[in-house]
């Protein structure tokens, strides 16, 4: 089942490039998206046994995150076949400088779309270090045509530096897998998941430490902790709604579970302590850079970038801090995600609406494009973590682990950036809402949100709302069953 | 044997000190594909017996680093018509003061991280890590954006030192992935500096700083 799971999205991947047929193309697209989804489901209700050495297998912890990247992606999917009809029909003119540029070839971008999801699911399955590092490098490298479609300027530097920034950042992921290796070495480990966990006791502490520093500095710098999330807004900002909402949705959750792997390992080598601290010192890092920024913040699609370092931040310090903190940020890992997604749905459309990305530039949302005005609000009360909802949950379970485990300092900083980028939002959220709009000239037709793009938006924001009032008992056993794994480490 | 692995360790940590001193580009991608050759010859003399399979694969490394990368690099560089310097952003002197600082570091930080009997050949970490140091060096320092990638591969080259001397017995088809993907990165790379030097007319990363939270976008607002 998980190699269908693979290789259904990588050969279609494949055959993408060769249709020509755009019809076709956006049908396979939707197929394959369903097909996932519905294998990653059979996956959660039949949990396929784990072979002990095996390189691919599904834990609570992989099928967490396999399950939150599939559906986003048939919801990425139904957005963005609508979105390439529309891109195809009046082919762009930039929206901040005004310039004509060309797009991606669609066969190109579609195939990458698939080929991502391959390594998206490759990265959740694999239970071999190595494979997970090579795993989320092709993320890396296959996502990145995907951030250059609209083919000008920006959006190549935006790539480029994503590209660098990311291979550089990996690279030293790698180091820290050898590193991993050599505290191994002395008991003949290899680096197997599965034989590490077991083993845990026998590695070389001095080199496991160094292997978790470079391992974190490595995925962090791919999940856009500070001060390594240089790349993360110009990326979310230039590439097209659909990449950011994957990108933000799905492949730092991705780049988060190489740092849990690792964590995992060092805390069944009783090391829990010194990874802890560090994910707590970068977590509020994260968050403090995310909320300065987001205050002084004129683009809406980087406010939205920068939310997602804050909720980065969150999670490294929610599994930082341990305990209860574990499943909030698990939680919070799932509806942030969803949450996201969405918003970066819907700033899709008010970009088509307004044509900018400035956030002075876009007043009267509620009077231009009601329906998108009011998903707009609603996904900015989830994002804050207004209850009920699941970020709410998860910030709470989170806010109640650090008192209790007497990190008032933590929590008093964790509160206290909060709260500045709720002001901050909230003052954006409603600027851009609200006001007048100005008027339309006689020429220009009025933006009218197709529905098929703002379905999968409101149906994330409902998950995440229900989540907040009602936690299924499947749920609830696959993350608690995901905290275990990480705090108690074993198999 | 070991002598001659240790000879290899040598060279590179030269190799290292001559591309932070090399001016010339062209000069530059030589010394990493040598660098890249060089160092891929260790496990072949690190120990006796050397499966099939490990020659294969170090066959592969030597034609990817020695040929293939090196290929890449100059057509990126000859396409894109970039100049013949390097242009650092600091002085040669300094970057070699640097490498020979870091180099120091490194050897101190091997020190603290000794590694098992079993592993055979001495200074493996700090050329390693004085390697990787390298790497970002050309990475941060040189302008273009070809000296980057190649800082990149240098970074590679580092990591390579450590990893081949090490683990000979990993199964192959791991480090063939990872190679796989190495090579794909390079190749993505070369193709979006071919993509910046016809958008830009110049392939110079110092002029890519439109985006940003710092900077007032120039033409930005107007409509």
């Amino acid at each position: 089942m998980i190699t269908l799971l693979m290789l259904i999205p990588l050969f279609s991947g494949l055959a993408a490039f060769l249709i020509s047929d755009d019809g076709r193309r956006r049908a396979m697209l939707l197929a394959v998206a369903g097909i996932h989804l519905a294998l990653t489901i059979a996956a959660l209700v039949a949990r396929p046994e784990m072979v002990p050495g095996d390189w691919f297998g599904l834990d609570p912890l992989g099928l967490l995150f396999l399950g939150v990247t599939s559906v986003l992606f048939l919801g990425a999917s139904v957005y963005a076949v609508k979105y390439m009809a529309l891109e195809k029909r009046d082919p762009g003119e930039d929206s901040d400088e005004g310039f004509i540029f060309n797009n991606e070839p669609e066969t190109v971008f579609t195939g990458c779309l698939l080929l991502f999801l391959a390594a998206m699911t490759a990265v959740t399955a694999s239970r071999h270090l190595g494979i997970l590092w090579a795993a989320v490098e092709a993320t890396t490298l296959l996502s990145a045509p995907l951030i250059y479609f609209h083919r000008h300027k920006r959006s190549l530097e935006a790539t480029w530096k994503y590209l660098l920034i990311c291979s550089v950042g990996i690279a030293m992921a790698l180091m820290g897998n050898l590193f991993l290796g050599a505290a191994g070495l002395r008991s003949g480990l290899a680096l197997d998941l599965g034989s590490l966990l077991s083993n845990a006791m026998s590695l070389d502490q001095a080199w496991l430490k160094a292997a978790f520093l470079f391992l974190f500095v490595g995925y962090g710098t791919k999940m856009g902790l500070a001060p390594f999330h240089t790349w993360l807004p110009d990326a979310h900002s230039e590439s097209p709604a659909v990449v950011s909402a994957l990108l933000s949705g799905a492949l730092l959750n991705c780049a988060f579970l190489g740092i849990l792997r690792v964590a995992q390992v060092c805390s069944a080598a009783g090391l829990s302590g010194f990874t802890g601290d560090i994910l707590i010192l970068f977590g509020i890092l994260s968050l403090m850079t995310a909320a300065f920024f987001i205050l002084a913040q004129k683009d809406y699609k980087r406010m939205l970038a920068y939310s997602s370092i804050e909720h980065m931040g969150i999670l490294s310090l929610g599994v930082g801090l341990g305990g209860g903190a574990v499943y909030g940020a698990l939680l919070n890992a799932v509806s942030h995600s969803l949450t996201k997604a969405g918003l970066f749905f819907v700033s899709g459309l008010i970009l088509a609406a307004y044509k900018t990305k400035q956030i002075s530039e876009v007043k009267g949302l509620i009077r231009r494009v009601p329906r998108t005005a009011v998903l707009w609000m609603i996904g900015f009360f989830l994002i804050t973590g207004t209850p009920p909802s699941g970020i709410f949950l998860g910030k709470f379970m989170i806010l109640k682990a650090a008192v209790s485990g007497a990190h008032y300092a933590a929590a008093a900083a964790y509160l206290f950036f909060l709260a500045v980028v709720f002001a901050g939002m909230g003052r954006i959220f409603l600027d851009m809402t609200l006001g007048e709009a100005a008027v339309l000239n006689e020429a220009e037709k009025p933006f009218k949100s197709s529905r098929q793009m703002l379905l999968p938006a409101a149906c994330f924001f409902a998950c995440v709302v229900l989540l907040g009032l009602y936690m299924p008992a499947w749920l609830n056993d696959i993350i608690s069953g995901a905290g275990d794994l990480i705090t108690g480490g074993t198999i | 044997m070991t002598t001659l692995a240790e000879l290899i360790i040598v060279a590179v940590i030269l190799l290292n000190l001559s591309m932070a001193a090399s001016g010339s580009l062209a000069a530059c991608i030589r010394l990493a594909a040598a660098q890249g050759v060089i160092a891929a010859l260790l496990p072949l003399l690190a120990g006796q017996g050397v499966p099939s399979g490990t020659i294969v694969f170090c066959c592969a490394v030597i034609l990817l680093k020695g040929a293939i990368f090196p290929w890449l690099l100059t057509r990126a560089r000859v396409k894109a018509k970039v100049s013949r310097d390097a242009e650092p952003v600091i002085g040669y002197p300094a970057s070699i003061i640097l490498c020979l600082a870091a180099f120091a570091a490194a050897s101190w930080l091997g020190t603290k991280l000794p590694l098992p009997e079993t592993a055979r050949v001495a200074w493996i970490v700090p050329a390693s890590l004085s390697t990787i140091f390298t790497g970002f060096l050309l990475l941060t320092t040189r302008a273009k954006a070809i000296t980057q990638v190649l800082g990149y591969l240098v970074i590679e080259n580092g990591i390579y030192i450590f990893g081949l001397a090490l683990f000979v017995e990993q199964p192959l088809m791991v480090e063939m992935a990872i190679l796989l993907d190495v090579f794909v990165a390079v190749f993505v790379m070369g193709i979006t500096i071919f993509h910046i030097s016809r958008e830009f007319d110049h392939i110079d990363t110092a002029e890519l700083s439109q985006l940003g939270d710092w900077y007032p976008k120039q033409t930005g607002g107007e409509k």
